[in-house]
């Protein structure tokens, strides 16, 4: 807070060097209080690490990045990007975690002509008819992971699945991507307010309705309550629980412990992948944050990698459109990421395998998500298709 | 829906309202008898969560570590009225509000300073981990029925502390009219404090016993202190009967409406159109509840004062 407010004033000050190429300003615009501020912090955290690992500079520029916290409100983040556009004058953006967010904000980012570079949420009418040069994703499209999800539960044998999601954009999209790979019955569809606390009347309406799985996206703060309630509730013993990685990863972990044994998700990343860049991402975060990252943290740190690889691509020239474009569409196939290889559709999604995971305990006793298999292969985003961009 | 499921629904919605009521107490005793805006309250209820689940680790022991979370939130409570909020009582609402809005961002930094940002773990004690069978076959979370027990003996004891004994006297002397209350004698300045470390306690009961089953992280007060001033707003602030109803309707407002609400739906319009409105309109339920009480009693349902 404070960090931005300097940031602020000093880019009031200095409106016209700051606009200098010599240097490069990135607006993190994310959830960093609240409810879903765990998130927004394990991106953060991933995104300074890389930046911290790069000597304090990305594509070999003086970078100086201007956090803001939107608290998951979509008018606090509006105005938030007005300001680090026309005020801080930064050269580029990143840093939103909900997708509600992301949709009121992604009009005046787009009008502005500044690149975006998602860490998390890439909402499909982004990615879809609605694609952008300006837009480029190093997350994930919204719907990869419940579809791979949809397809496990499917090869599982569940025959009956029970679908639970908050009631905005993303949580759309998510039983809208599971709904496509899962080729069985669906009982029932349940929307949810967004950073419900009690989910009891929910709870026994799942229980009424006697399905042999439940699948669940509650990212942050409402995973946690979920769970925590699903577990006393005494559900778990009938339904098998599937979730997506986000909301079942460290910083659920760390708040429901062991509980969460034996639970199944699907991610496009997990700490255990064997390569090198990964071991080298999960040694690095530990000794610097003296825990184990989440997908999360592997969001943000390959955020900044790609950010560095495109400004390299481009030699620094971020206000030349047409360089940088290219340049971001073919960083990943320049640069080692956590997650493996993979590379950009015409949308600007990631082209990239979804794994699935197991809730389980390490060598060393400590809960983590392990690798069990691959569920999707070099899986596209099925929106790409309307996206008209080559 | 099933007989069953009505009266599963309708045990929920008692156990939110109980929950809220643990909260909305302690808010309307300070609200009520100081005149003061305390939205500070949510940040004690968050400091009540983090020390339970410290000392619960510490301790080994949920039941332990109850009593000890209690009296360190009282503590830090009574100890924040002599530092800070007593200077506050002369101004008016507007500074109170944002004094103690500063105060909710210092204390969310100092609580991520001292615990991290990331959500902690705290998890009901062994024996409560499991449902329990109901008479009619109800599968209830014993956790569940444990903050019903409690949520309950807290409105007993806060009606005998409020309507049976000298302390609650005062306490309804100083909520009905505090000038004359001190012109009688009452020391106010003692009472405060003692009032303000009582609503403490009773947020760091609130955050004890509902950590195990929300999440315990930075600013999980500002989320449920919304709900907690309806109830209060509801109920008419200063009333201990009036929070414990006010916490009820709320609670059983807002579960029957996210469990009823979307099959009324599903019965009247197309699927698509169904599970936009369901949702949607069951989590304003309680602001239309709030709207209609202010509408007909705007001193809430058992004004304080008279």
């Amino acid at each position: 807070m404070v960090k931005t407010i300097i940031g602020a004033l000093a880019a009031g000050a200095l409106a016209t060097s700051a606009q200098a190429a010599n240097e490069l300003k990135v607006g993190f615009l994310s959830t960093l209080s609240g409810p879903g501020g765990g998130i927004g912090i394990e991106i953060r955290d991933g995104f300074n690490l890389a930046l911290k690992l790069a000597g304090g500079k990305l594509g070999g520029l003086p970078t100086e990045i201007v956090f803001a916290d939107d608290q998951l409100n979509p008018e606090v983040g509006k105005q938030l990007t007005e300001r680090l556009l026309k005020r801080d004058r930064v050269n580029l953006m990143t840093g939103v975690v909900f997708s509600n967010v992301m949709l009121a904000v992604w009009p005046t980012i787009e009008q502005a002509k500044v690149f975006y570079v998602a860490p998390n949420s890439t909402p499909t009418r982004i990615s879809g008819e609605g694609c952008s040069p300006y837009f480029f994703s190093a997350s994930w499209p919204n719907e990869g992971h419940h579809e791979a999800a949809g397809h496990f539960a499917t090869s599982k044998g569940f025959k009956n699945a029970y679908l639970i999601a908050p009631n905005y954009p993303a949580g759309k999209d998510a039983l809208t991507g599971f709904k496509r790979g899962y080729k069985n019955n669906i009982v029932a569809e349940l929307y949810t307010k967004v950073n419900q606390l009690d989910y009891s009347a929910e709870l026994a309406q799942i229980r009424a309705a006697k399905p042999d799985t439940l699948y669940a996206f509650l990212p942050g703060g409402m995973g946690i309550n979920f769970i925590k309630q699903f577990v006393a509730s005494g559900l778990s013993k009938d339904i098998q629980l599937v979730v997506p990685g986000f909301v079942s990863d460290q910083d659920i972990v760390r708040a429901v412990g062991e509980p969460m044994l034996g639970m199944f998700d699907t991610s496009h990343w997990s700490y255990d992948l064997d390569n090198d860049a990964n071991r080298k991402f999960v040694a690095a975060f530990e000794k610097e944050y003296k825990r184990i990252p989440s997908l999360f943290a592997e969001q943000g740190y390959t955020t900044a990698l790609i950010i560095d690889a495109a400004v390299k691509g481009a030699k620094g020239r971020v206000e030349d459109e047409k360089a940088f474009r290219a340049a971001l569409m073919s960083a990943p196939t320049r640069v080692k990421t956590p997650r493996g290889d993979w590379k950009a559709a015409n949308n600007g999604t990631p082209i990239q395998d979804y794994y699935v995971r197991v809730v389980a305990k390490d060598k060393n006793g400590r809960i983590v998500n392990k690798k069990i298999g691959t569920v999707l292969s070099k899986h596209v985003d099925f929106w790409a298709k309307d996206c008209k961009m080559k | 829906m099933t007989v069953t499921l009505f009266l599963e629904q309708t045990l929920n919605g008692v156990q939110f309202g109980l929950m809220l009521f643990l909260l909305a107490a302690g808010l309307t005793l300070v609200f009520g008898i100081m005149d003061m805006i305390n939205l500070a309250h949510g940040s004690l209820y968050m400091i009540g969560a983090y020390l339970m689940a410290s000392l619960a680790q510490a301790t080994g022991s949920f039941w332990v570590a109850l009593p000890l979370a209690l009296l360190a939130t009282a503590l830090v409570g009574a100890a924040l009225e002599i530092a800070v909020l007593r200077r506050l009582y002369e101004r008016d609402h507007m500074t109170q509000v944002l004094a103690t809005f500063a105060i909710i961002l210092i204390a969310n930094e100092v609580v991520r300073i001292i615990w991290g940002s990331q959500p902690i773990l705290l998890n009901a004690p062994v024996g409560l981990t499991g449902p329990v069978e109901l008479p009619g076959g109800i599968q209830y979370a014993s956790y569940r029925l444990a903050i019903i027990a409690i949520g309950l003996l807290v409105a007993a004891l806060l009606y005998v502390l409020v309507a049976k004994t000298r302390v609650g006297m005062l306490v309804r002397a100083g909520a009905s009219n505090r000038e004359m209350a001190t012109a009688m004698g009452v020391d106010i300045r003692r009472l405060f404090t003692a009032v303000f470390a009582i609503g403490a306690a009773l947020c760091g009961l609130a955050g004890a016993m509902l950590g195990p089953i929300l999440a315990v992280q930075v600013g999980m007060g500002e989320n449920i202190l919304i709900l907690a001033f309806v109830v209060i707003v509801i109920g008419g602030i200063g009333s201990i009967r009036g929070a414990f109803v006010g916490a009820l309707l709320v609670g059983l407002v807002d579960t029957m409406g996210r469990a009823l609400l979307p099959l009324v739906f599903a019965t009247l319009f197309p699927p698509m159109v169904a599970s936009n409105l369901g949702p949607s309109l069951s989590s304003i339920m309680i602001y239309v509840l709030m709207a209609a009480v202010l509408f007909f009693r705007p001193q809430g349902l058992f004004p304080a004062r008279g």
